[in-house]
């Protein structure tokens, strides 16, 4: 049977100014009919160039340098316009991530689709089609969909839409390019649902690439990982999670914080180092620089990427020592566990009954015919304690508020009702009316490190300003400490003379974590602060927020739609929905039954690192309601899969307290819940060594 | 719908009424007494004083302001200082005489210029571009005054085709005011092709770089296809907002041009009053050329709404 899809010692470069820079090189790989396959890694691995080069769309300035890619036998290079056309309409189809930008903003979806279908016009023979094929991805109200232009419909919906727009034809070979980024957990795993349904159903042959090995390790039949633009390891999904042979590989498993880990079991070990770039490749294994095994062969040949039993291939001058258990290829384990904080500490930050109502904006013929005001109300009566050294963790879907409430206790949003108290004293509610030692206690770690630090200063101008401005340090005492500062985020002094510009995704959220400590502040405020970074640097910094926190008992407000990350890192987990809190309590206690049946989605929905793990399949319908039409009774009945009746509906739910601090706001007895719920992840204990025994077995299973 | 042009309609009346209180404010301040401009030097103080009592010109200015505006929106523009003539038929007639210039330029320029926008951006970074770039450049470059006298040379005095000057009698006939516009159009286009032409590709290349042209080719569609349907209309939005601004721009601003080929439209107008020190026309001249400004930038505003989905009406 021929390989629906196969590449040949393929390499892709883009030209720049004289030079080609090759952006992946030497890639041997073959998709079988009915195959998925997962292609994996960070940034700059070349995946994204290589989905792009197997469409035959790459930019204009890049090209294939060598090397073949077929396409059921056929070089897809080699086709004229007219029958590349043939094959994209028909064959070959992708799925891009970003579904909004890939949709023309100025045509409706339905038009779109049935464009996608071979028509030119929407017509009484277009709109059954189109409408068949909408109701395959599970869309429901197909008709209004197909009348909507992209931007109305949720992010959820619109990748449903592209997903669609490839099921058009007879497609032999999907390729989807991470087309769950930048969604929620509980919309991504609706995603892979459906992506894994259609799949069974079609029998269609899927290249998935993704960054993140949970949700590949949870779709595909083989699993290939990238570096730096080579295929470093592939083999079949068991193999690669369970003995992985490349160190990257098990470097980059053991990075992942996974929901059940937190920091008091076990640090992550993440990969020191970065992706060197393409115009800068050593002689030897790319990986060499950051590997924690490397011996002098590493540094001075190229391997080779090695076909080995078990249907697996490995590039690695060391792969038998470690399938035989001579070596581990851990990373060390950068510091102890921390030892849990006691919860009887005083409180940093309260929040009581915080309120914040935006009104909506009426047009003038409403206001004159005096429909009434009307308001989201996208923070609906918060009340928290965060205590001094210890870490509160808010999750929730995007809509849920989590961004305002951070918005509203930095002062950039006014409060409508309610009080923000630090240390005691109850603020300001505009950031203005504060005063500059409220600011020094009170300091902020924005996702965006590129936007949140100015171009045009130093790391040693940003870094002195608070010093000087809010300590009042002179010159060179503020130097002293800049330098201090520096190596406490673990980055050389001499970076004080760079520029944003100069500095990687990593370096630059470290620069921002320093800045945040320079004031020492007694709250840090963390809003989606290391999701745009790969996990080998995220693990890296997880690691260093938590040693700080012990070293400066800081209180921390961390919120993150990922809850690994945030079950890694929080001692206390708070889950807003819709304005409100649903759950709160110690990590632990949030992360076993009694869950309230949100929580519970939530969790249900994250990827876990493990293909075999098995998981109760629970999925929210529907999407986030309106926060201006917010539902009566309990605001989650309508998506709750454990509504008990009329009650919900009618009667908000009281707040179950399990007398040990952990609080639920639901009318399910505390009981029924822990009897109706399984443990989603068993108690694990400090990931050990006992592991890399599995590598031996694995192969000697074979 | 209704209540989105409403709003819009309400911020033009607003800024056609700031900028009159602008108008009338500056031309307070204008150095010269008008009542000696119109009666000459050798006029006794008490003729002066009685035509200014006569002008209203001895009134606190609010009030003047008040009086001026309560006329001019009654339809009294008042007479000419210098001619004597009243001033609204005198507007309103050149104004017609700008606006078929202005509507003659951009029938050439718009089509003209978006397809050498579009080719360019389709060729981007080939000869085709950079030879339009370079050209479009040049042109750019060269005042209006330039343009048209070379024009005027090689139509007018070397070929004998069209006449040098324009300027045209009120009753003239359609058959009779083309050959007169053909130049002065021709000029006015020179200086508007490269501006929209270099937006168009600007705006075309932004486009054709978004990922949703990918998606459309992927589904195996022909290229023209694609940049007919989908690349076109998107990369025109911004080019329609910038080509109702030149439209205000043509009817007021074509001072040059008019002058250099003597033109009767509101340009020519505008210089005449300048030179007389004539006040009231300066001031309806203004009035007139604000208020064709923004409509024509209502005008856009509308269309961009109601060519992009994205806005919402409301």
């Amino acid at each position: 049977m021929t390989a629906v899809l196969e590449l040949k010692g393929l390499e892709v470069a883009y030209r720049q100014g004289r030079h080609l820079l090759p952006a992946v090189r030497d890639i041997d790989l073959q998709v079988e009919p009915g195959q998925t396959y997962g292609l994996v890694g960070e940034s700059g691995s070349g995946k994204s160039t290589l989905a792009l080069a197997v469409m035959n769309t790459l930019p204009t300035n890049g090209l294939v340098t060598a090397g073949v890619i077929q396409v059921s036998g056929t070089d897809i290079y080699e086709l004229d316009a007219a029958r590349l056309r043939t094959l994209w309409r028909e064959n070959l189809k992708l799925v891009p991530q970003n579904p909004l930008p890939s949709l023309n903003p100025s045509h409706t979806v339905g038009r779109q689709l049935a464009e996608a279908l071979g028509f030119q016009r929407v017509s009484s023979t277009s709109t059954p089609r189109v409408h068949q094929l909408l109701a395959r991805v599970r869309l429901g109200d197909v008709e209004r969909v197909a009348g909507s232009y992209p931007h109305q419909l949720s992010g959820g919906m619109q990748q449903r839409v592209m997903i669609a727009m490839a099921l058009a034809g007879t497609p032999k070979l999907l390729v989807l390019d991470e087309p769950t980024t930048n969604l929620d957990v509980t919309t991504e795993a609706a995603i892979l649902d459906l992506v894994r349904e259609l799949v069974r159903e079609q029998g269609t042959a899927v290249l998935y690439v993704s960054h993140s090995l949970g949700v590949v390790s949870q779709l595909c039949d083989r699993v290939a990982v990238l570096y730096a633009g080579e295929l470093m390891e592939d083999a079949p999904v068991g193999k690669l999670y369970h003995s992985p042979l490349h160190p990257y590989t098990r470097g980059l498993l053991d990075s992942i914080p996974q929901v059940g880990l937190d920091k008091t079991r076990a640090s992550l070990r993440p990969i020191p180092g970065q992706i060197p770039s393409a115009a800068l490749l050593p002689n030897g294994c790319i990986f060499a620089e950051r590997c924690p095994i490397a011996i002098d062969i590493c540094f001075t040949d190229r391997p080779h990427l090695e076909a080995i039993p078990a249907g697996r291939r490995v590039r690695c001058h060391r792969w038998r020592e470690i399938a035989g258990g001579a070596v581990t290829a851990r990373q060390q384990q950068p510091a102890p566990p921390q030892s849990p904080v006691s919860r009887e500490r005083p409180a940093v930050l309260e929040l009581k009954k915080l309120h914040k109502h935006f009104e909506v904006r009426r047009s003038l013929p409403e206001a004159l015919t005096g429909v009434a005001r009307r308001y989201v109300r996208a923070l609906d009566g918060i009340d928290l304690t965060v205590q001094r050294g210890r870490t509160l963790g808010l999750v929730g879907e995007s809509g849920s508020g989590k961004s305002t409430l951070s918005k509203t206790v930095i002062g950039l949003v006014a409060a409508s009702r309610g009080e923000v108290i630090l240390l005691d004293i109850p603020l300001a509610r505009n950031l203005a009316e504060r005063d500059r030692a409220t600011l020094r206690h009170l300091q902020m770690v924005f996702q965006s490190s590129e936007e949140a630090l100015n171009p045009y200063r130093s790391v040693g101008q940003t870094l002195r300003r608070p010093f000087q401005r809010l300590q009042g340090l002179g010159r060179a005492q503020a130097d002293a400490r800049v330098a201090d500062l520096l190596r406490a985020v673990k980055l050389d002094p001499s970076y004080a003379g760079r520029r944003p510009s100069q500095l990687s995704g990593g370096e630059r959220q470290r620069v921002a974590i320093a800045r945040a400590f320079a004031a020492q502040p007694d709250l840090l405020l963390f809003d989606e602060s290391v999701s745009g970074l790969d996990v080998s640097v995220q693990a890296a910094i997880l690691n260093l927020l938590s040693d700080l926190q012990a070293q400066y008992l800081t209180a921390y407000l961390f919120i993150s739609h990922d809850l690994s990350v945030v079950s890694y890192l929080a001692d206390d987990i708070a889950v807003i929905y819709l304005g409100l809190l649903m759950e709160l309590g110690p990590t632990a206690s949030v992360l076993e039954p009694p869950y309230h049946p949100y929580t519970e989605a939530l969790l249900t929905a994250v990827p876990p690192v493990d293909p075999f793990a098995e998981r109760p399949v629970l999925r929210l319908q529907g999407e986030v309601p309106s926060a201006v039409d917010i539902p009566s009774g309990c605001r989650f009945h309508t998506r709750c899969t454990r509504v008990l009746g009329d009650i919900c509906r009618t009667q908000e739910p009281p707040w179950q307290d399990d007398g040990r601090g952990h609080r639920i706001y639901c009318h399910i007895p505390l009981e029924e819940l822990t009897a109706l719920q399984t443990h989603l992840f068993g108690r694990r204990t400090i990931r050990d060594e006992d592991e890399d025994a599995d590598t031996s077995r694995g192969i000697a299973n074979d | 719908m209704t209540s989105f042009i409403l709003r819009r309609a309400g911020f033009l009346l607003l800024t056609v009424l700031l900028t009159s209180l602008v108008i009338f404010t500056v031309t307070q301040f204008l150095p010269g007494d008008v009542a000696r401009v119109i009666l000459g030097r050798e006029a006794s103080d008490s003729a002066l004083q009685a035509l200014r009592e006569e002008l209203g010109l001895t009134k606190p200015p609010p009030l003047q302001y008040l009086r001026w505006l309560g006329h001019f929106l009654s339809g009294d523009w008042g007479s000419s200082y210098s001619t004597g003539q009243d001033i609204m038929p005198l507007v309103l007639e050149r104004l017609g005489n700008s606006l078929k210039l202005a509507a003659l330029t951009l029938l050439i320029a718009v089509p003209l210029g978006v397809f050498l926008g579009v080719i360019a951006a389709l060729d981007e970074d080939g000869w085709i571009d950079n030879l339009i770039g370079v050209a479009s450049l040049s042109v750019v470059g060269l005042p209006e005054f330039v343009t048209g006298i070379v024009l005027i040379q090689l139509f007018a005095f070397q070929l004998g085709w069209l006449p040098a000057n324009s300027s045209i009698p009120p009753e003239a006939s359609l058959g009779e005011l083309l050959p007169a516009l053909v130049l002065p159009a021709a000029t006015a286009t020179l200086v508007l092709l490269a501006y929209i032409a270099r937006l168009t590709r600007a705006s075309m290349v932004e486009e054709l770089g978004k990922p949703y042209v990918r998606t459309a080719s992927l589904k195996g569609l022909s290229w023209r296809w694609v940049v007919t349907q989908h690349v076109l209309r998107n990369a025109l939005l911004p080019t329609i907002t910038v080509i109702a601004i030149s439209f205000g721009w043509l009817i007021s601003g074509l001072i040059v041009v008019e002058n250099v080929f003597n033109y009767p439209g509101l340009g020519r107008l505008l210089t005449f009053a300048i030179d007389r020190r004539d006040l009231p026309l300066l001031q309806a001249i203004t009035l007139v050329a604000v208020l064709a400004f923004a409509l024509a930038n209502l005008a856009a505003d509308l269309l961009y709404a109601f060519l992009n989905p994205r806005i919402k009406l409301g």
